[in-house]
């Protein structure tokens, strides 16, 4: 079969080709390493406070992790910041706490303005909680005295009740002695009940994340747009390169001038390269999932499934683009144009709070679909009723393109 | 009558303002090799892509086989070598002959035997299993000839197919075509090489897109009474060049 010609021809050209290899493989790896580090949250950063004259109880509840605390004699802040080299300096006159911030490195202002901001939050907190403390130490005191109170009462009832209904019964008078027996359950239930409702006083709170986590960290949430755009670009680039190379080496006019169809070396060129966009997709996703142990909500399969697709769109936009290209560096000049505006759209910036003509934009764009579709299924578990439309739109742009390429091949061979 | 493998009638051709063919009759019969001459870029190669069916004309017909062109099944039948090798070079010179032999249609079990014997006529056996990229500019060429004596087919178009090969291969090559001819199949040589060209059943000379002179070489010498096709080739070039003056 011509069709399988190509395809074994493009897999033995592409495993000869360490370099391109490696480049596909291992630099998704190595850039996921990269990001993983940088967008990890960073815990060595440490900013160092002066505090003169504050309350212990403030200074103890300011978080030391990112922020060390020197105390001083001085209130003066802006001598004692320049002297000691100070990112901030914390001074107190009676309930009033003044903050001067050095700023010369915004990320340690901010780092002691989370943490002073929580401290105080905390305190509050412990305040209350001291309060409530109280006044339920207070509530259940009283309840207590209550309970005992009730319960002296219903004995009182339950006794009185009792002789009263041995007197009936003695007395012969049936229909007596059974109102009083009611009642007297009557007052057995109400001691029971009221022994309940003073148990259910206690509240406790317990924190559920529905997606990710408590240390969910940017990597984690741009983690599948990454997936997608690693996978589209290597293809794309890959793609487009070797039918450049195969046109402008006159192998695609050679290939023509034999009786395969123009369908057979696209369709050629997906089955191969497709085969090692999804060697690349299991490679990476494994390996993030498995090494960065990120917590993956769905269904691998989904992700496998949305980055074929994406490459597959990838593939036949570098063939297509590639017809515009004389030269590699031409290829490559449309990077810039082509995929790099692609990841702006893939959920970095949230494309419902853009401008419409922007969204309009990323409408036409692969990878928007291809990534809402991956970050549905990585942190929300989407399933495949619900990215089926995205799943649908990149099929719709794999088969447009497909057409175009066959069309386009025309040009080297009139049938 | 024996069969016509190609018939092209008033076939034409431009790019752009260029008129490169201009009404081309060509008639190639079974069993004859049929030299192509002419200056560089006086539209040979287009003339051969215009029959393959790879170069749409703007007037004129073509017929290979007995089939219009550009028909795709008939290009199974037709051994084709490019002016430029074009070569897979990362591969062997097993896997592209093997790769050209499959979309060929080269059944699978004489697909090796068909290998061997491509590679025998052009010398090449010995250097078969070594990567393309390691070969010399005649090996890429006769590894392109080797290619289009794949599916062993009836018709031949070489273009210029002896570029940059030795004279003793040379030699031994034109044996092969001449061996080939002899059992009925036919060849489309371009040449720029002269003795190449005397040996040729029929030669055609194009210049400026126009079939200045046809026929047997002998033919040719005595319509131009001269010795050499070589002269041949430059009294016609000068007389063409006269009478466009003259006009
Ligand atoms: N794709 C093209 N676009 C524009 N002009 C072309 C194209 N291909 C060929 N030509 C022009 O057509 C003319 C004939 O070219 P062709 O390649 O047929 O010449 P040739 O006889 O094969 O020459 P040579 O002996 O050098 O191979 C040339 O002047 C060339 O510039
Ligand atoms: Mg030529």
């Amino acid at each position: 079969m011509r069709m399988m010609a190509i395809v074994r021809r493009v897999f033995k050209q592409m495993l000869r080709d360490k370099r391109t290899l490696a480049l596909m493989f291992l630099a998704p790896l190595l850039i996921m390493t990269l990001m993983y580090f940088l967008f990890q949250n960073n815990t060595t950063q440490l900013a160092s406070l002066g505090v003169h004259h504050v309350d212990q109880s403030v200074v103890n509840v300011i978080d030391t992790k990112n922020v060390t605390i020197h105390h001083y004699d001085s209130s003066q802040a802006r001598k004692m910041i320049k002297q000691h080299d100070l990112d901030g300096y914390l001074t107190q006159k009676n309930g009033q706490l003044t903050i001067t911030y050095s700023n010369s490195n915004p990320t340690n202002t901010s780092l002691i303005k989370a943490s002073l901001q929580s401290g105080l939050v905390k305190l509050k907190m412990k305040t209350l909680v001291t309060v409530t403390k109280k006044q339920r130490a207070a509530l259940e005191s009283q309840q207590a005295a209550l309970k005992k109170l009730t319960a002296a009462q219903t004995q009182a009832t339950v006794t009185k009740l009792k002789t009263a209904i041995a007197q009936a019964q003695a007395r012969g008078d049936q229909a007596t002695a059974e109102k009083l027996q009611k009642q007297l359950k009557q007052a057995t239930a109400t001691t029971s009940s009221s022994t309940q409702s003073a148990k259910a006083t206690s509240y406790t709170t317990k924190s559920h994340y529905i997606y990710g986590s408590s240390d969910s960290t940017f990597f984690e949430s741009f983690l599948p747009a990454f997936l997608g755009f690693f996978v589209f670009f290597f293809v794309f680039l890959i793609s487009g390169v070797s039918l450049l190379n195969e046109r402008t080496t006159g192998t695609l006019s050679r290939l023509l001038a034999t009786p395969i169809r123009r369908s057979e070396i696209i369709m050629g060129y997906l089955i191969g390269y497709g085969g090692f966009a999804i060697i690349q997709t299991v490679l990476t996703v494994v390996f993030t999932i498995t090494v960065f142990k990120i917590h993956l909500v769905g269904s691998i399969w989904l992700v496998f499934l949305t980055n074929l697709l994406l490459a597959l769109v990838a593939l036949t936009l570098g063939i297509f683009i590639s017809t515009f290209a004389n030269s590699e560096f031409q290829m490559i000049q449309f990077i810039p144009l082509i995929v790099v505006p692609q990841i702006f759209f893939a959920g970095l910036v949230p494309v419902d709070g853009m401008a419409s003509w922007l969204q309009a934009i990323a409408h036409i764009m692969p990878l928007y679909y291809g990534a809402n579709a991956l970050t549905a299924v990585v942190t929300k578990g989407a399933g495949l009723g619900d990215i089926g439309v995205n799943l649908l739109i990149l099929v719709g742009f794999m088969v447009v393109l497909t057409m175009l390429n066959i069309v386009g091949m025309k040009r080297y061979r009139k049938v | 009558m024996a069969t016509d493998y190609v018939i092209a009638k008033q076939v034409s051709k431009h790019f752009g303002h260029q008129q490169v063919l201009n009404q081309i009759d060509l008639t190639l019969p079974a069993g004859m090799i049929y030299g192509l001459i002419g200056p560089s870029g006086a539209g040979k190669t287009t003339l051969i892509k215009s029959i393959l069916g790879m170069e749409a004309v703007d007037s004129g017909t073509v017929k290979v086989m007995d089939t219009v062109m550009p028909n795709r099944a008939v290009m199974a039948q037709v051994g084709y070598m490019a002016q430029s090798d074009a070569l897979y070079e990362t591969l062997t010179a097993r896997e592209n002959l093997t790769l050209f032999g499959q979309l060929m249609s080269v059944p699978k079990i004489k697909l090796a035997q068909m290998i061997d014997y491509a590679a025998g006529l052009v010398d090449l056996t010995s250097q078969l299993d070594k990567r393309v990229s390691g070969y010399s500019g005649g090996m890429k060429r006769r590894l392109s000839l080797a290619i289009a004596l794949i599916q062993d087919p009836q018709l031949l178009i070489l273009d210029e197919p002896t570029v940059g090969i030795d004279p003793e291969l040379r030699q031994q090559i034109w044996t092969e075509l001449n061996k080939l001819k002899d059992t009925g199949k036919s060849m489309l040589v371009t040449t720029h090489v002269m003795d190449e060209a005397e040996r040729c059943d029929y030669l055609m000379l194009i210049r400026h897109g126009i079939a200045l002179a046809e026929g047997t070489p002998a033919a040719l010498k005595q319509q131009y009474a001269v010795d050499t096709i070589e002269q041949v080739f430059l009294k016609a070039g000068r007389m063409q060049d006269a009478n466009d003056g003259n006009r």
